[in-house]
């Protein structure tokens, strides 16, 4: 049967043809994507030394006030006191930082199958999912701060209270980002698969589950920033190690810039998780990303 | 999300006596949002022998849509009878999936009724080269033209291996260029692919081109006011006088034209 005429100019359904339009479209693409791609580089780049821009500034600004003498160094210490705090304590702070990242890391995970699975449980069964969905705003509804202690004096000073605490702050996010992405599939979509027969599962495997996966990383990202703050309040609640016992042990000391320094750590953590999961979600899901020039455009 | 999806209307009926589509006085309300009723369909009838294109046009919001709904089964009709083969839709968006490569896409069908991967790629893979889709078995749908789509949509709908077509404006999101070869591309698939096809258009020359009777809805609600036979043979011109003719009294049913 005569093949559909392509644009681009190619020929029309003869295998040869065939290989020559795919040749042509790769072609076209190599050169749209070259051109996206210089473009793009570019575009980040400029914006990478904006924000370095942006942060030089910051810094400069911050050091001026306090050697001018507006502040007492105890009390707000230089960035070049954080630097070399940074520097001398590089062993003490390490340490800490890795029992403040596995806290993290352990409950994220946690929080991400526990919720994954709520989500994909909740979804298909509208009255279950309406009864608990107050609960689970619930598990956000009670600050941390509250119940971090009690759930220490329940289950002691181990890892198990950080973990119920840094996975009931990413749960949230993880859950409702899931079922909201699930429940964002297209209705036709769903009505084309009931008229091929699939069953709920097939639906939910073929279908649904790509399809929320996006919103997924969403609230994987989310989680993943609360989970650090998490980790933080559970360790002052009851904590002989990690960055947030550090730094509420070293505030009554005086020792500032230390303190200064454990921050910078924790936020550099909670940065270069979110661009992990930025990362992966690139890979995971390449078909989110800019389409290059198809036959069309 | 509330989702509300109906059984379908009956047994899946033994191939051995084929009866096409019967929908006999049907009709079908919906409440809208503000709580008022909509009669989308009003003592509608069609019928479609095995093998037959009926192609159904009306205005928006005449109920075709409804109506393509009722044939597969998705909906139950409040009034009336509906009997038909099974049948598979293809809406009017392709909805292709985004994450899936063409010859996936076009597999659809088989993989969600449990057949492995490899052998629902291999079952749709030969069908590429005749659809003039050679080559492009592992583009994504972003990589593709509209008319690539539609013809990929059109292929898991056939590769779904029912005996009736639904297909609800199925070249509505092309331009108008490709909308006349797409046109003229489904008329030889179904030439080499027969089916019961009811085929849902705004476009009356669409209708004339493709079918083999053209049934013309009123406004809502909608039932048919008119049912041409095109015996005309194919291929069919639309410069053709008599297509022109028969165009004309389809335009006079829907009262677009005296």
């Amino acid at each position: 049967m005569s093949g559909g005429h392509d644009p681009n100019g190619a020929a029309r359904g003869a295998a040869a043809g065939g290989r020559r339009e795919s040749a042509g479209r790769r072609r076209g693409h190599t050169r749209a994507s070259a051109r996206g791609l210089s473009a793009g580089r570019l575009r980040s780049a400029g914006s990478m030394l904006l924000a370095l821009a942006i942060l030089v500034l910051f810094l400069g600004a911050w050091e001026l006030y306090v050697d001018l003498g507006a502040v007492d160094r105890l009390i707000l210490p230089a960035p070049h006191d954080v630097a070399r705090a940074l520097a001398e304590d590089r062993g003490l702070l390490w340490s800490n930082l890795r029992v403040t990242a596995g806290e993290v890391l352990l409950g994220a995970l946690l929080a991400a199958v526990a919720g994954f699975a709520c989500a994909i449980a909740l979804h298909p069964w509208v009255t279950l999912r309406h009864a608990t969905y107050p609960l689970l705003i619930a598990t956000q509804a009670v600050p941390i701060l509250v119940i971090a202690p009690l759930l220490v004096v329940w289950l002691g000073f181990g890892i198990a209270p950080k973990l119920v605490i840094v996975g009931l702050v990413s749960f949230f996010p993880i859950v409702v980002a899931t079922l909201d992405a699930l429940g964002r599939t297209d209705p036709d979509l769903t009505k084309l698969l009931a008229t091929l027969d699939a069953s709920r599962l097939r639906t939910l495997r073929h279908v649904e589950l790509p399809s929320a996966l996006p919103g997924l990383f969403t609230g994987a990202k989310l989680a993943a920033v609360f989970a650090v703050i998490g980790a933080v309040f559970a360790e002052w609640s009851g904590s002989s190690s990690g960055l947030g016992h550090l730094i509420q042990q070293a505030t009554p000391q005086l020792l500032t810039a230390r303190a200064y320094a454990a921050v910078v750590l924790l936020s550099l953590f909670a940065i270069a998780l979110f661009g992990l999961l930025t990362l992966a979600e690139r890979l995971a899901l390449p078909w989110t990303r800019n389409p290059p020039g198809g036959p069309d455009r | 999300m509330v989702r509300t999806r109906e059984a379908p209307v009956m047994e899946p009926r033994p191939i051995s006596e084929p009866i096409g589509v019967r929908v006999s006085q049907v009709e079908r309300t919906f409440g809208d949002r503000r709580g008022a009723d909509v009669v989308a369909l009003r003592g509608m009838d069609l019928v479609a022998a095995p093998g037959e294109i009926v192609c159904v046009v009306g205005p928006s919001g005449c109920g075709k849509s409804t109506l393509l709904e009722l044939v597969c089964g998705l909906q139950r009709p409040d009034a009336g009878s509906v009997e038909a083969d099974p049948a598979v839709l293809m809406p009017q968006r392709d909805l292709l999936l985004p994450w899936a490569r063409a010859l996936d896409n076009a597999a659809l069908a088989l993989r969600v009724r449990g057949a492995s991967r490899a052998a629902a790629r291999a079952a749709a893979a030969p069908w590429f080269e005749r659809f003039g889709l050679a080559g492009f078995e592992r583009s994504r749908p972003a990589q593709l033209s509209g008319g690539m789509r539609q013809r990929i949509a059109f292929l898991r709908t056939l590769l779904a291996g029912k005996p009736v077509l639904a297909l609800d404006e199925p070249f509505a999101a092309l331009d108008a260029l490709t909308r006349q070869e797409m046109q003229g591309w489904l008329a030889h698939a179904l030439e080499a692919e027969p089916r019961t096809v009811v085929l849902v258009t705004h476009d009356v020359e669409e209708a004339i081109v493709l079918g083999d009777r053209v049934v013309v809805m009123s406004a809502r609600p909608g039932r048919a006011v008119a049912d041409l036979a095109v015996e005309l043979p194919r291929p069919r011109r639309r410069t053709d006088p008599k297509v022109i003719a028969l165009r004309e009294r389809a335009l006079v049913a829907l009262g677009v034209e005296r």
